[in-house]
């Protein structure tokens, strides 16, 4: 896992961008961007380049499995790492975002243990 | 209302207030509530399509959501502000979440929706959803809060 990866957090509330950014920064990462929900995200992916995103699902606009849709769809993101971070337990959004392309799935509420398993995985370290 | 429904609440409330704020609430005795008013200082609520229509909020003391949110941050929160009406709105979508995960494992599928927020000292909440509410009081060291879960019959 490299330290320096940019990572980019999607997400309605401040809150869990507040927490989830807490923890990378505890993890020692500190390259880290914020979009507000969907659509803000891939306006910043169209001008900047990424290396995860850790994104919310129930959101209003744009959802995090529309926005994994389009990104998955885009040539130039298609193979970006996304990890959905999301209130929605229930097997049949596990499913459907797996199907969508997800890379790892977080449920909340989250231990920082949690965020740094599942983003080893994600890079096979 | 059938208790098999409101015991996820309970449980979902626990596990988000121990995994995200530290904090250990004690659940008191959930009791059906006659009045349709919610009094407290900081709320938030959330719809349910599914099974049945129905709403789930969440009302906190003003000391009480200070701390929780407080734990939550690691920094110390002062007054209720957006900040503090943003993480109510999360702690709800997240309690909310849980609880659908375990109504799911008995056979109850619910979806829910975007929550919102109500804050103001002493407000009131009047539920618009036709059903018995079930409230579930809870304590902390910092003073209390309560759920309140109403959920439609099926027709």
């Amino acid at each position: 896992m490299d330290i320096n990866m940019k990572i980019l957090i999607v997400d309605d509330f401040a809150t869990m961008r507040k927490i989830l950014r807490n923890i990378l920064k505890q993890i020692g990462f500190n390259n880290i961007s914020e979009a507000d929900g969907g659509k803000s995200a891939l306006k910043i992916l169209k001008k900047e380049n990424f290396d995860l995103i850790l994104s919310d699902w129930n959101m209003p606009e744009m959802s995090g499995l529309e926005l994994l849709n389009r990104i998955r769809s885009d040539n130039e993101l298609k193979n970006m790492p996304f990890v959905m971070v999301t209130a929605e337990a229930q097997k049949d959004n596990i499913l459907e975002a797996v199907k969508a392309g997800v890379n790892s799935y977080i449920v909340k509420p989250f231990t920082a243990e949690t965020v740094i398993e599942k983003i080893d995985k994600v890079f096979g370290s | 209302m059938d208790v098999k429904l409101i015991n996820p609440f309970i449980n979902a409330t626990l596990n988000v207030l121990e995994t995200m704020a530290f904090i250990k609430p004690e659940a008191g005795k959930p009791y059906l509530k006659k009045d349709k008013v919610a009094q407290g200082d900081v709320s938030g609520v959330m719809g349910f399509t599914g099974e049945t229509n129905g709403t789930m909020s969440i009302t906190f003391d003003e000391l009480c959501i200070l701390k929780i949110v407080s734990n939550m941050f690691g920094e110390e929160m002062k007054e209720i502000n957006n900040e503090i009406a943003d993480a109510v709105g999360e702690l709800t979508n997240i309690i909310s979440g849980q609880a659908r995960k375990e109504l799911e494992e008995i056979g109850k599928v619910f979806h829910g929706a975007i929550p919102s927020v109500v804050t103001g000292k002493s407000h009131k909440l009047e539920s618009m959803t036709k059903g018995p509410k079930i409230a579930i009081p809870f304590k902390t060291d910092f003073g209390s809060f309560t759920i309140e879960v109403c959920l439609e019959s099926k027709s």
